[in-house]
């Protein structure tokens, strides 16, 4: 019964691990020179990227330090333009797993928060200051900058969208 | 007291930190290793052939494998980085990119629950189409510029 707990708690990305690390070692047995390049190209990928988590570390501490579901609800409040800015603002510095800002939307849109203003939160989440450092290094300052002004204009462009297909009543 | 208090914020905001990032750990590790393995073990000309062709059939597809693809967005950034590094088109990595960070099939069943069928289906529709819409605007400033 203990064990069957025990492996209760391991999570699924554990799992993961593990099973890739199966195919490596088959790898070892079967075919040495493929093993040996994709490890090599691994190292390569991670001595590549340790310095950028040092960076997203930080940023990431800054984020939870300032940014919590009381500072975003709180700026939710404001009317017209400025309630279009904080949404995206929050979606933008929103922190933590998605699934845990879904019960607190809808507890906003019972209170009269619309469902365009709800997708344009969600779409923004999809831009990640902490993460900034890492897509900067693959994609270039001036593609992130690019993207992240399109993605936040789309997403204004999809409320207004979806606020026109569906009412807060529906 | 205000000192003490501030103090206690920021071990917790490192200790938030720490541990969603050990969380991370195994996914992105094994997600590397993967990575690493398929592009060594799976000729370029493969990708050449999914993704290429046609540009809207390719950011299709990249739009497609985006959507479904489950995992962090930091994900989404090495292995759009190493895609883009063989040589796949911007359009493609971008539409990629895009769909991965903005449609998860994986939180469907709970926005679906919480925010209703009709907006989960039509906000996820109209994030689809407008990961390919965003591809296509980026790849034109990239010609132009």
């Amino acid at each position: 019964m203990k064990i069957k707990n025990k492996f209760k708690k391991i999570s699924g990305s554990w799992y993961f691990l593990i099973f890739v690390i199966l195919i490596y070692f088959i790898l070892l047995i079967f075919k040495q020179d493929l093993f040996s390049s994709s490890l090599n190209f691994f190292n390569e990928i991670i001595l590549k990227i340790i310095p950028i988590f040092i960076l997203i570390f930080i940023l990431m501490t800054l984020t939870n330090y300032f940014i919590t579901p009381k500072f975003i609800i709180k700026h939710f409040k404001e009317k017209g333009i400025k309630k279009w800015f904080f949404v995206i603002l929050g979606g933008i510095l929103s922190v933590g797993p998605i699934y845990m800002w879904y019960p607190l939307l809808k507890d906003l849109k019972n209170k009269g928060l619309s469902y365009g203003l709800i997708t344009c939160f969600l779409y923004n989440r999809g831009i990640k200051i902490p993460l900034l450092p890492i897509a900067i290094f693959y994609f270039g300052w001036k593609y992130i900058l690019i993207l992240g002004i399109i993605m936040i204009f789309m997403s204004v462009i999809q409320g207004i969208m979806i606020n026109k297909l569906i009412t807060n009543r529906e | 007291m205000k000192n003490k208090n501030n103090q206690k914020k920021i071990k917790q905001s490192i200790l938030k930190t720490t541990k969603s990032l050990l969380n991370l750990f195994p996914l992105l590790l094994g997600t590397i290793l993967l990575v690493s393995l398929f592009i060594k073990l799976i000729p370029n000309s493969f990708y050449f052939s999914l993704f290429e062709g046609h540009f809207l059939i390719g950011s299709l597809i990249g739009s497609l494998v985006g959507s479904i693809s489950v995992g962090t967005p930091l994900t989404s950034y090495i292995i759009g980085g190493e895609l883009l590094e063989k040589g796949i088109s911007l359009i493609v990595v971008t539409a990629f990119l895009v769909s991965w960070v903005t449609i998860g099939i994986i939180q469907i069943p709970i926005e679906l629950k919480t925010l209703g069928k009709k907006f989960t289906f039509l906000r996820n529709i109209i994030a689809f189409i407008s990961a390919i819409i965003i591809a296509f605007i980026i790849g034109l400033i990239f010609n132009i510029i």
